[in-house]
């Protein structure tokens, strides 16, 4: 399997402070990949480093062959101004991007494929209706039909079934194992474990500093759960600079 | 009689046909640009850039005395300036976009303001602060015109990018870099559209005939491309009325406009059919679903 993505004993952060110390690891082609860490442990940090809205501050992340419009990416508080007078339609629409970009026009099969996604997430019927109106798990179905036309090699999730009520979460559940199935990589934020044990093979424990990474069963122990708590308490307002660069690289 | 009123004053002068042409032209290219600084809450914004293009003006005026050509020059050079600077400070540092535009404008203002008075008061300067759409010759009337057509024609180009940066920036941003692209040359826009209502409607003023329409707009319409429509045809309308207005009483021409804008503006916070003030108070009965 090759690498799709590949992590370079990358730091990504704020302000120099990190908030994801020294990783290193790649993720392969395919990969069904859940991150899990307490508040704090840099999972988001590390999103944003992946779809270079963060630049690290040390190290490197690469992705390969990819443009940034192979990844798609679902922050965890999508900062969409609700109160644009949008339809759902269109907003789902934008996900074309990749094939319309400035200009393409939206023929009718890119509106088939728009009122395709819409069905996929159960939305139909709400073409027309302005994303003010949706309720939250309405716009999180929502951005999920947005991803679904992106068509993008890579998927990244943050924390996608946050404040989502059961039936919703299994519905856009099931979309991600149909991405698995089509050999797209998903990364996932996740907090819930027993649902990272039922359906992600691979788990990264991450706690500003990755704690254990590897088949999920063997990542998701309570020893290593307790040492990412312990790991992600450390924040220092005056801490020096960082000396493992010093260190012999742990890569390779 | 009516004819007389509404239609004889256009077809019996010439400087009257030629307001009601440059009217219209600030209208087509004004009301859309005004939706959009609504839409991203930057109404205010229009108005700083207005005292942003002061200095660029007056240096205009100091060189070759009341030639709008120059001044209009001196203002689009100022104001881009201004909003550049500001735009790539907002997207380079934590400051936001207000504030970063309003230390620039106030920078910009006061220059200005230093620059006037080395020369003097002089009441040929009243008249630019205020415009004189009355007065439009040749030249001022195929700047106008040119003007409207880069922006009607530089906003199509942009729109598609500039929609979604104003409703997910972050999206934009993953899928492609033409949104710092599309939002600078939005301000350029917005530079070029103020500078255009200042010959007509004076630099106070100028923000005006962009900003009201895009208000009544917002209680007529809960689509993009409607609000667009309407804005630009209630524009057009006070535009018009002002004229009329202007011709038959003694009101100035372009508070004229902008007091038609604000009749207009008045009559939609009452009446308007999304969420006017009787609207919300006669709801009528709640829905099955």
């Amino acid at each position: 399997m090759n690498a799709q993505l590949q992590f370079r004993d990358v730091t990504l952060g704020y302000d120099r402070h990190p908030a994801v110390h020294h990783l290193t690891g790649e993720v392969a082609s395919g990969a069904l990949l859940a991150i899990v860490g307490p508040n704090g442990a840099g999972k988001s940090t590390l999103f944003r480093g992946i779809v270079g809205i963060l630049r690290p501050l040390s190290g490197s992340i690469d992705t390969g062959d990819l443009d940034i419009r192979d990844i798609a990416y679902l922050p965890q508080t999508a900062d969409i101004d609700r109160s644009f007078p949008i339809s759902v339609f269109d907003l789902v629409g934008t996900g074309l991007w990749r094939s319309t970009g400035f200009f393409g026009g939206m023929g009718t099969r890119a509106r088939d494929s728009i009122a395709q996604a819409l069905a996929a997430v159960g939305l139909n019927g709400f073409e027309n209706r302005s994303i003010g109106t949706l309720s939250g798990g309405q716009m999180q179905r929502m951005l999920f039909a947005r991803v679904l036309l992106q068509d993008a090699r890579v998927i990244v999730l943050d924390e996608p079934f946050n404040a989502i009520d059961a039936k919703t979460s299994a519905d856009l559940l099931e979309l991600v194992r149909r991405w698995h199935a089509e050999k797209r990589t998903v990364l996932a934020a996740l907090h819930d474990l027993d649902l990272v044990r039922d359906n992600f093979p691979e788990t990264l424990l991450l706690a500003r500093g990755p704690v254990a990474w590897g088949a999920t069963s063997a990542v998701l122990t309570a020893e290593n759960l307790q040492e990412a708590r312990r790991m992600c308490e450390a924040f220092d307002e005056g801490a020096a600079a960082c000396a493992v660069d010093d260190l012999p690289s742990q890569a390779a | 009689m009516i004819y007389d009123a509404l239609i004889a004053p256009f077809t019996e002068f010439e400087f009257m046909r030629r307001a009601l042409a440059a009217v219209i032209a600030l209208a087509l290219g004004g009301a859309p640009i005004g939706v959009f600084l609504m839409l991203r809450r930057m109404s205010l914004v229009g108005d700083a850039m207005a005292h942003a293009i002061l200095p660029g003006a007056a240096i205009g005026f100091l060189l070759s005395g009341l030639n709008l050509l120059v001044m209009t020059a001196g203002g689009l050079i100022a104001g881009f300036a201004v909003a550049i600077l500001a735009g790539v400070v907002a997207r380079t540092t934590e400051l936001k976009e207000d504030a970063s535009l309003a230390t620039f404008y106030l920078t910009s203002l006061a220059l200005g303001v230093t620059i006037v008075s080395i020369r003097g008061t002089n009441i040929d300067l009243l008249h630019v602060l205020f415009g004189n759409i009355l007065a439009m010759d040749d030249p001022t009337l195929l700047v106008i015109a040119f003007n409207t057509t880069l922006t009607l024609f530089v906003l199509a180009l942009i729109y598609r990018p500039l929609v979604i940066e104003c409703v997910d920036p972050t999206f934009l941003r993953t899928v492609s870099r033409a949104g710092t692209p599309a939002h600078l040359a939005f301000l350029a826009l917005v530079v070029v559209n103020l500078v255009n209502g200042f010959q007509a409607l004076g630099t106070l003023l100028a923000v005006g005939l962009m900003i009201l329409p895009a208000g009544i707009a917002r209680f007529w319409s809960r689509d993009l491309t409607g609000m667009i429509c309407i804005a630009v045809a209630s524009a057009m309308l006070s535009g018009y009325a002002g004229l009329v207005l202007s011709f038959q009483t003694r009101v100035p021409s372009g508070p004229a406009v902008i007091l038609v804008a604000a009749a207009l503006y008045v009559v939609s916070v009452l009446f308007g059919s999304v969420s006017g003030l009787v609207r919300q108070l006669f709801p009528g009965r709640h829905l099955e679903a």
